[in-house]
């Protein structure tokens, strides 16, 4: 019997992109897509289910389908784009529901996947270099994303340590650039204007979009439990990524830097969430080795993160966008996935 | 290597100035630095650094060029060579060129036993620590750098990095954030010279009347990093760093309100006001590279006894110490040495 997974937030990005790369492989035998909106990916296989964030119809799906494999990517890591209170009920509530269904006594599930991020670590003056996994912060927590993301992780750890039987993977993945994601540091390099704090340079490390995918994909295939670090190779200072990104440094002061991009915010020139000022003071690295020696293997580097976005970008701005969007269509779907005209196997 | 000596402002060490062995080292190492780099050999004044000129040339960190084990090619999505620590060796040869008259002509440096520090491999310096704004780290740094010509990584307190410019400026330097798993991974997988204080601020708070008078080695974490990355520990011994910027008194108060480890009022400051803090004495330097020490201990283990750390941090503390008395016991003139 091939593999039955369960992707959380298929209407989000990484949700969508995860049953895409799913369906491409033969051994996966079904995919079933949790969210709370429509899918926006074109999709052939997966089958959709609407839920609310929260998940509370989840026990009951897994138990009527037999899923052996949750990835769960439905979590918030950019505070900008939801309230905390939405973040709160996403990450925090979402990732309950979730664990209590997949430990529920007799649940066929046998590995869970949870795409977290390096924003666990923190950014703070007494950071090493490079930060393992077995590591803690050694600042304070103080923006609510960390908190709701530690949050996450401590409830995953508990469900890993009371369910020995089963494979727990989490990945912390670093800031994440490519041709088609959207977050602040895309926003703002789109906009040709990036954030920095006057007299403050700090190494960075990004992830590109396909290895977040391939490295979902790659935990999924193969049996790694842990908590695994990913990042593209290298470091590079903050000035280097406006150099590549083709933007310009926009210095914000040193002291309270926050209240001085809110008018810059406030009209959209940039965006500046909180969880970004102790990145771009202080900087982060992760070690990448524990995942590597695992027998995954990377695409892009940092840099080559950056350069794979400025390309897209360039792209973008020559032809006027990005080409037209895809728009899920109950309908339709059902016509090309289930009606006795269509001659299946061959390109639609 | 005869014309670059000149340039860089070096002084050969008195005791073994034509060390044939050392010097085919250096020669054989910058011949394969300016063939990985494609340019000039670092910090070599002999034509224009690729910072100058403005050329394009793909210039990778020295940690990379050397050892490949940060990344095996070149990245070539990169536009600087700031490397994985924040140093950068365009900037390096920036601050040489600068530093290197200073060097030369206002502490006069002068080393005896360079040739005891690897040309190859990892290695923790050590050396006592002096002056309000120390004097000593640059000139270690310079002069390894200059004769050696392989890179040496600065350890310091975390503090450097809340200091806007400051903070930015010593990391492009060489400076790195003293944390063990930092230290670790300089020494043992990348095989390159880390340098660090171990007495710390106690150090450089001094007041002049304890001028050379070693302070507590911290908890020993120093012997403790080279026994678990399985290199030696290189003590060195300064003299002359005391008395570039002899501290008078400490203002507490002002400290604490300045929220700084501590505020000096030094001779400098006393004679030439604010610009006091910028300018040093010139004192003649003289460092003393002692014997390296090994430890015959399995490296790589979690912890080491306690009490084997502290003993052989004391040991060469002592060591230390006795190397100093003897280089005053031989100094005629604070000046001119």
């Amino acid at each position: 019997m091939g593999r039955r997974v369960l992707v959380t937030g298929l209407d989000t990005f990484w949700g969508g992109r995860m049953a895409q790369a799913l369906e491409g492989k033969p051994d996966v035998e079904m995919i079933l897509g949790l969210g709370t909106k429509e899918p926006k990916v074109p999709l052939e296989r997966t089958e959709f289910v609407r839920s609310d964030q929260k998940y509370s119809i989840l026990s009951r799906i897994v138990r009527a389908t037999q899923v052996d494999t949750i990835v769960h990517t439905f979590l918030e890591t950019n505070s900008s784009a939801v309230s905390n209170r939405v973040l709160h009920e996403i990450n925090v509530i979402g990732t309950l529901n979730l664990l209590a269904a997949a430990g529920a006594a007799g649940a066929s599930v046998r590995k869970v996947i949870v795409k977290s991020s390096t924003h666990v670590y923190g950014a703070a003056e007494q950071d090493p270099t490079w930060f393992r996994e077995e590591d803690v912060r050694t600042g304070p927590v103080r923006t609510r994303l960390e908190r709701s993301l530690l949050e996450v992780e401590s409830l995953v750890r508990d469900f890993a340590e009371d369910n020995p039987h089963l494979a727990v993977t989490v990945l912390r993945f670093a800031n994440v650039l490519g041709t088609d994601i959207i977050t602040p540091i895309s926003y703002n390099l789109r906009k040709r204007v990036l954030p920095c704090i006057a007299g403050f340079d700090p190494l960075v490390q990004f992830v590109e979009e396909d290895d977040v995918v391939r490295a979902l994909e790659f935990v999924t295939a193969n049996r790694v439990p842990g908590v695994f670090n990913v990042a593209g190779e290298g470091k590079l200072p903050w000035s280097e990524v406006a150099s590549i990104g083709g933007a310009h440094l926009l210095p914000l002061p040193p002291f309270r830097p926050r209240l001085f991009a809110a008018p810059f915010e406030r009209v959209g020139a940039i965006r500046f969430p909180p969880e970004l000022e102790g990145l771009i003071r202080f900087g982060r690295g992760v070690d990448t080795s524990k995942l590597r020696e695992a027998g995954f293997e990377y695409r892009y580097s940092s840099a080559g993160t950056i350069r794979s976005f400025a390309q897209a970008n360039n792209l973008r701005r020559a032809t006027g966008g990005s080409g037209e969007e895809y728009r899920y269509e109950q309908d339709v779907e059902q016509f090309f996935r289930h009606s006795p005209t269509v001659v299946r196997g061959v390109d639609t | 290597m005869s014309a670059d000596d000149g340039d860089t402002g070096t002084v050969r060490p008195a005791g073994h100035p034509d060390d044939a062995d050392l010097i085919e080292a250096i020669v054989e190492h910058a011949e394969a630095e300016s063939h990985a780099a494609g340019t000039g050999t670092v910090g070599r004044a002999a034509g224009p650094t690729p910072a100058l000129s403005g050329a394009t040339v793909s210039y990778l960190p020295v940690a990379t060029r050397r050892y490949g084990a940060v990344d095996a090619e070149v990245d070539d999505a990169r536009r600087s060579d700031v490397d994985e620590w924040g140093r950068s060796e365009r900037m390096r040869s920036v601050v040489r060129r600068l530093y290197g008259p200073m060097y030369k002509y206002w502490f006069r440096v002068e080393w005896d036993g360079l040739d005891k520090i690897p040309s190859d491999g990892g290695a923790l310096l050590i050396a006592n620590h002096a002056g309000a704004i120390p004097s000593d780290a640059p000139a270690i740094m310079h002069g390894i750098e200059t004769e050696l010509g392989r890179p040496v990584y600065g350890l310091a307190d975390y503090f450097f990095r809340t200091i806007p410019m400051v903070g930015t400026l010593w990391s492009r330097t060489g400076g790195v954030p003293a944390h063990p798993d930092n230290a670790y991974r300089l020494l043992h997988d990348q095989q390159q010279l880390a340098m660090v204080f171990p007495e710390g601020t106690k150090a450089t708070s001094k007041t002049y009347s304890d001028r050379y008078r070693l302070r507590r080695f911290g908890r020993g974490g120093f012997v403790e990093i080279a026994m678990r990355a399985g290199v030696p520990v290189i003590p060195i011994a300064v003299v002359g760093a005391e008395e570039s910027m002899p501290i008078l008194f400490r203002l507490p108060r002002v400290a604490k309100a300045l929220n700084l480890p501590y505020f000096p009022v030094t001779a400098n400051s006393l004679l030439l006001g604010p610009l006091g803090y910028v300018t040093y004495f010139p004192s003649k330097f003289k460092l003393r590279v002692l014997d390296p020490v090994t430890f015959d201990v399995e490296p790589g283990l979690e912890r080491y006894s306690r009490s084997r750390v502290m003993d052989e941090a004391e040991k060469i503390r002592a060591t230390m110490q006795d190397a100093l008395h003897d280089m005053l016991r031989e100094r005629r003139s604070v000046w001119f040495g």
